[in-house]
């Protein structure tokens, strides 16, 4: 009789919890410059190897190195910096409001703004995104004003989306930000159907999405990969890793076994894996799939390697599931802090502008927040209740007017 | 003028939206070449290209999705779900997110979508190819949900539905594609030719959503029925010998309110009728809705016919289908007799 041998059920866990010492050895960093860059119309199955290696320019010293530097101008780098430093003090800023108790929730970005300011700079300004809760840095670079963002978070008279929506969950399609749902992972299908519609009408504007790593669970994922490999759609699909779903590490969404960017190679979909906190990979990442996409040849996977530095949310606490101090731990460093280096190192920044632009996004949102609450925070001066039965449908239908009669309002 | 099935009319309301809007783009599983599975797109694809109706994966939760993304960039997708019973991996792109990007970004964006799908029993079916998921719909605000009896208002209400401005669920009753089954399923079946409604224009005409039809006037009763309902609703008239009002709904949301209370507060009775499963029901909401408007006028407690809550049984199609004879029992007791 054959000897079967007795099965088990494994169920993936972190490194550490909270009480250890946040320890990210098992993590090969790669060195900079290492990986090489194929023309963008290469075939997805001759660079799958890419989808396990990690594309980086930056090195320790603040040096761009290897075939991956965009080769940014000052200027462009500096606005990215801004942009980062500003993306971080609005997040403070709203972060303290709702701790205020001036509004019910709210998300904050910190140490993954490269992850969406790098691509937002890269992309065209028609090029449509469809973000998940986490890329506050694109509005920001489209130059969407903070006032409004702050009037969503404060659901106040101001609010462009009327208080129907939880902080945070921004739309405006004139800055090519799509409306973000709390249902997470259904943008990332959509966006392919956007670029699609683009294809088909013979447009030149791409499409751009965002997930999470743990939402690359929800068929949503799948589903998007499939049709953008089956259409050959031009869209980016950025899946940004930054280790933690609220309180799942990263192998409970199947990040053990393979990369994030490895998914899409059974999809025939070429999978890309980048630093996620350096600007500048991360920019040309994404300039080399919207080269591809705009050329018509289909879409890229790109896994931002990136870590949360913060809770998932106000409503978080991560020192319950995870060491207290990994953020500084992570061996990737912090976005804005190495692309500092790096203009300081290339003689294009100092110490002293550093300070000074610290000093100057601080002040640029507090502003901000002094007018965003001159209209109100969340409960003190909310739009008409009328406008809730408005926008269900284009025509307001009988049985809604009867309830706004009902209302009262 | 022409004779058209209801395949043919569903069928000729894309060729001629496709025709009419270069917006306008068709597909869904086996829809392309092929042309359908009950084909409903049959010869859309060689008339109008490739890039205008096309199959598409296995995926209807994809499907819907990238209906969305179109919608969103401008254009007008009609989806088709081969089964409604096939929908259901598409029901959160169809609740959190069709039903809402209007709401939720206060306008700001939306998706002019439609979404056919065959749905209903009466086909030996079994119970992944007979659901009747109206309910579902109805119950989603920010969508819209439409029901056909004949081939004349299959036209007509998909062309309104493609041109509506709101994503609407477009519910094609299959066991009337090709005739006007009664419910007597011992009879032979008569052809959509014999019946008046078979006349359909072959250009642009549309019957618009909100509004429901009166199938057949009538003093004694009320019947609110939709879909192959309606004709098995009239042959149970007949059958009960009851002069009723048979008012077929056309667009279950937004309900023609004004229709339902007209006649019922003409007759005093009224009896509603499905094919889903009873237990909450959209008749659940007729009901409610008749006794809010008309509870003065009723003189008999309105009464409700509909699928067992049950899944739909392979073996008992007769005995689960809400034919007309049980039709005719409510209709009597309705009446008193």
């Amino acid at each position: 009789m054959q000897n079967k041998k007795k099965l088990s059920l494994y169920i993936p866990q972190p490194e550490q919890r909270p009480g250890d010492i946040p320890d990210f050895s098992k993590i090969v960093i790669p060195p900079p410059g290492n990986v090489p860059r194929p023309d963008s119309a290469v075939a997805a199955h001759d660079i799958r190897d890419i989808a396990f290696k990690l594309i980086r320019v930056l090195d320790n010293d603040g040096k761009a190195v290897g075939p991956w530097n965009p080769r940014l101008d000052p200027e462009t780098l500096k606005r990215g910096l801004r942009l980062m430093m500003l993306t971080r003090a609005y997040d403070d800023r709203m972060y303290r409001a709702q701790r205020q108790g001036k509004t019910s929730f709210y998300m904050k970005c910190t140490g993954e703004e490269a992850v969406s300011i790098a691509p937002a700079l890269a992309l065209d300004p028609g090029d449509m995104c469809f973000p998940s809760y986490r890329q506050q840095g694109l509005l920001l670079t489209r130059g969407y004003p903070m006032v409004d963002m702050m009037c969503q978070v404060y659901s106040n008279v101001r609010d462009p989306l009327k208080g129907r929506q939880l902080p945070i969950m921004y739309s405006s399609k004139a800055h090519g930000f799509f409306t973000i749902s709390g249902n997470l992972g259904t943008q990332f299908s959509q966006a392919v159907g956007w670029a699609m519609a683009s294809a088909y009408k013979g447009d030149d504007r791409i499409a751009a999405t965002w997930i999470g790593e743990g939402t690359t669970a929800e068929g949503d994922f799948h589903q998007g990969l499939n049709f953008a490999s089956v259409y050959r759609a031009p869209v980016i699909l950025n899946v940004v890793n930054n280790q933690w779903a609220i309180s799942s590490f990263q192998g409970i969404a199947g990040g053990e076994q393979a990369t994030f960017a490895a998914r899409g190679i059974g999809y025939g979909v070429p999978g890309l894996r980048v630093d996620g906190n350096d600007f500048l990979a991360v920019f040309a990442v994404t300039q080399w799939a919207a080269e591809r996409a705009r050329n018509n040849l289909g879409a890229t996977l790109i896994e931002h390697y990136t870590y949360r530095a913060e809770g998932h949310s106000t409503s978080d606490d991560p020192s319950r599931y995870r060491p207290m101090d990994e953020a500084k731990n992570w061996p990737l460093g912090d976005p804005i802090v190495r692309l500092k280096t790096h203009l300081i190192a290339i003689g294009a920044w100092s110490e002293a502008e550093h300070e000074k632009q610290q000093k100057d996004v601080i002040e640029d949102v507090r502003a901000a927040n002094k007018e965003a609450e001159s209209y109100g925070t969340l409960g003190t001066n909310p739009p008409s209740v009328k406008t809730m039965f408005e926008d269900v449908y284009k025509e307001m239908p009988w049985h809604l007017r009867r309830q706004r009669q009902e209302l009262g309002v | 003028m022409a004779t058209m099935n209801m395949i043919q009319a569903i069928n000729s309301a894309m060729a001629v939206m496709l025709e009419r809007d270069p917006n306008v783009l068709v597909f869904g599983e086996d829809v392309g070449y092929f042309g359908g599975v009950f084909r409903a797109t049959e010869g859309l694809q060689k008339k109008f290209g490739i890039t205008r109706c096309f199959d598409t994966p296995i995926g209807e939760g994809g499907i819907i999705a990238a209906a969305i993304g179109m919608g969103a960039y401008g254009l007008r997708p009609v989806v088709e779900i081969q089964f409604a019973d096939y929908i259901y991996p598409g029901y959160d792109q169809i609740v959190s997110e069709a039903a809402r990007l209007r709401y939720r970004s206060a306008g700001d964006f939306w998706c002019p979508i439609t979404v056919r799908t065959p749905y209903g029993g009466g086909i030996f079916g079994g119970q992944t190819h007979s659901q009747s998921p109206e309910a579902l719909f109805t119950h989603v605000a920010g969508i819209k949900t439409v029901i056909p009896s004949t081939p004349y208002d299959a036209k007509g209400l998909l062309i309104s539905a493609i041109e509506d401005e709101d994503p609407v669920i477009f519910l094609e009753p299959k066991r009337i594609y090709n005739g006007p089954f009664d419910g007597h399923h011992e009879r032979p079946v008569s052809p959509w030719a014999q019946h008046p409604a078979s006349e359909v224009p072959e250009g642009y005409y549309t019957v618009p959503l909100g509004k429901a039809a009166i199938a057949r006037e009538g003093s004694d009763l009320t019947v609110l029925a939709y879909g192959t309902m309606v004709h098995v609703a009239l042959a149970a008239a007949a059958d009960a010998g009851v002069d009723a009002e048979v008012i077929d709904l056309r667009t279950m949301l937004p309900l023609d309110i004004d229709a339902i209370v007209k006649s019922v507060e003409k007759t005093g009775r009224c009896v509603i009728v499905h094919e889903a499963t009873r237990t909450s029901g959209f008749g659940a909401e007729l009901t409610a809705l008749v006794q809010e408007y008309c509870f003065y006028h009723l003189e008999a407690p309105i009464e409700r016919v509909a699928g067992w809550d049950t899944p739909y049984p392979h073996a008992f199609e007769w005995q689960y289908f809400p034919g007309p004879g049980r039709v005719a029992d409510a209709m009597r007791r309705a009446m008193g007799k």
